[in-house]
């Protein structure tokens, strides 16, 4: 994760790259789909079980490499283990963490962010010391720590992302508000005679989505390569379950063998990411009138 | 007697540092009055409108004095009721159409908000309502403007939604903020016709702020001249005009651009006039002794007081 800088909102937004269909993030949106759909339908899609391997046929190539087949077509692992099956089954565990840690954080911190940038004052003051305080411990030590009280399984990392990243939008919604909280529309909605809170729904948040949606999607991305950090130090879930933080401390070890458990796995989880994060450019485009 | 529309009594209001942004202000607008505050940048005009709606910076502190609406005491009614009857009698025509909308909503809920969330009005009424206030402010297409987001309309089309909106609930005072001064100056003088026709028809009272006599001359029946956060010249606008009492008055009035002699007519206001209006608010300043601030004091005294008492034994 310390790989990967916070995105702050400005420089989400760039010029479009050539392949996106008027503004649209076509082939993000399709890698994901296809690895979401894959994810989901593992049971019926994967070739063969991603858990039982045999020694007999360990370290087969790709397929297209002498000595690989079809029946394994991105080979097998140090155990005999198919590689495609179990990028399908950590995709699942993958998307899964991606999408619960995300939204817990995206609530928890959005809600705080907004409070605290719009009321102001001492909401403000607490808040912001909390985020101070927070963003003081290295995250991913402080997530394996967490794991380590928690203990492993996938409610505990999902708990462990979200209990760090909140902060992430926590920060950037609070200056959103902020900045929303001085602007004269939000003046007029208040001699209209509303109230405090029904001015932060009405007014406030439509013009601090666009960031919200594009930091939920980057914050997806994050938290896959946050769970694969920790399973890849095997503190994510039990060692059976694929997850492609596994796959690649497993093929780290055997690179010089197999470089196919190494390199799959690392494609996947940068594609996933990579998309994930243009979703969330695209995405904020399409949420903001002045953008679209 | 029937009370009038807006009636602000010796109303002071302090900034942190202590040092006041309005001094004593006391002014009357009748129904259906337009009452104009004219003065330079800074004099304190948008502070009274500000104070009247309700939406003063959180810095400055009224501590003294009264507003009343329509015989109401604004400042002695718990905030959530007097939001709801500002937000029911009063609006705002604001200086700068182009921030005055929320860029992430269309144009159409912005309008009717007041109506349906305030007023409780349905739906139905409010949409209604809405699109013959844009046939009155002459918008053509008014369904297809509605359904616009702000960036989508120019800015003169905007303050025309803004004059639609601050109507539309039938309010009985409307605080105008400079509401030409943002605008080309082709289309100032249309918006300014329109509000003083809207107004004419409705009977609306304005507490018209502007810096421009000339506009005030046009819209205005009673003028309050400001300076220093201090009405130094308030009357009707024709006695105005025809004799000015206060130096500073015929100053501003002298500093009017003339397209006949445009280079002689930007004088800046002469030093001795500025001395004496430092002199005129030093002088209040001295009088002024903030009720406020006396009962803060004798009440920190009274809290003192046990605790000096309990700690010597």
């Amino acid at each position: 994760m310390t790989a990967i800088t916070p995105v702050t909102t400005d420089t989400v937004v760039s010029a479009a790259p050539f392949w996106r269909l008027k503004g649209f993030p076509l082939i993000p949106v399709s890698i994901l789909l296809l690895i979401a759909f894959v994810a989901v339908f593992a049971d019926l899609l994967a070739p063969h079980d991603p858990q039982i391997g045999s020694l007999a046929r360990r370290f087969k190539p790709p397929f297209w490499l002498e000595g690989g087949s079809l029946a394994y077509p991105l080979g097998t692992d140090h155990v005999g283990r198919d590689v495609l099956s179990r990028l399908i089954f950590g995709g699942r565990i993958a998307f899964a963490v991606g999408f619960a840690a995300a939204i817990a954080a995206c609530v928890v911190g959005s809600a705080l962010g907004l409070a605290a940038g719009y009321f102001g004052g001492w909401t403000d003051r607490i808040v912001s010391r909390i985020v101070d305080v927070w963003m003081a411990f290295p995250p991913v030590l402080f997530s394996i720590l967490l794991i380590a009280v928690l203990g492993t399984g996938l409610g505990s990392v999902i708990l462990a992302i979200a209990v760090i990243d909140w902060t992430r939008f926590c920060r950037v919604v609070r200056a959103e508000a902020m900045s929303q909280a001085r602007m004269d529309y939000i003046e007029n909605a208040r001699i209209a005679g509303f109230g405090r809170f029904a001015i932060l729904l009405r007014e406030v948040l439509p013009n601090v989505l666009p960031s919200i949606v594009a930091l939920l999607s980057l914050e997806m991305g994050i938290a896959v390569i946050v769970e694969a950090i920790l399973s890849f130090v095997n503190l994510s879930i039990s060692t059976d379950d694929p997850t492609w933080g596994g796959m690649i401390a497993e093929g780290r070890l055997s690179i010089h063998q197999a470089w196919w458990m190494l390199v799959f796995p690392l494609i996947t989880l940068f594609l996933t990411v990579l998309s994930f994060s243009q979703l969330g450019e695209g995405l904020k485009t399409h949420f903001d009138p002045v953008l679209r | 007697m029937r009370a009038p529309c807006l009636e602000i009594s010796a109303l002071s209001a302090t900034l942190p540092t202590g040092s006041r942004v309005l001094r004593s202000v006391s002014l009357v607008v009748e129904p259906g009055e337009v009452h104009a505050l004219v003065g330079e940048s800074g004099a304190g005009k948008s502070m009274i409108g500000k104070a009247v709606l309700g939406v003063l910076p959180t810095s400055v502190r009224i501590v003294e004095g009264q507003i009343r609406l329509e015989g109401t005491d604004l400042q002695a009614l718990p905030a959530k009721q007097r939001r709801r009857l500002t937000g029911a009698r009063t609006a705002l025509i604001p200086q700068d159409p182009l921030t005055a909308l929320n860029p992430s909503r269309r144009v159409g809920p912005q309008m009717t908000d007041r109506l349906v969330g305030i007023l409780g009005w349905d739906a139905g009424r409010a949409d209604a309502r809405v699109r013959q206030l844009l046939d009155e402010v002459r918008i053509r297409q008014p369904e297809r403007v509605l359904r616009c987001y702000p960036h989508e309309l120019s800015g003169g089309m905007r303050q025309r939604v803004l004059i639609a909106a601050a109507f539309a609930a039938e309010p009985r005072l409307i605080v105008a903020d400079e509401p030409t001064t943002a605008l080309d100056v082709t289309v100032q003088k249309q918006i300014l016709r329109l509000i003083a026709d809207m107004q004419r028809e409705r009977g609306t009272a304005i507490l018209f702020v502007t810096h421009d006599l000339g506009v005030v001359a046009k819209i205005s029946q009673r003028v309050s001249v400001l300076y220093g956060g201090k009405i130094v010249e308030e009357a009707d606008v024709g006695a105005l005009f025809a004799s000015p009492r206060h130096a500073y008055t015929r100053a501003l009035m002298a500093a009017t651009p003339r397209y006949t002699d445009p280079v002689a007519s930007l004088l800046p206001v002469d030093s001795t006039v500025l001395a004496g209006l430092a002199e005129e608010i030093a002088e209040a300043d001295r009088a002024w002794r903030p009720l406020a601030a006396q009962a803060t004091r004798s009440e920190l005294i009274a809290r003192l007081l046990p605790f000096r008492r309990s700690s010597r034994g």
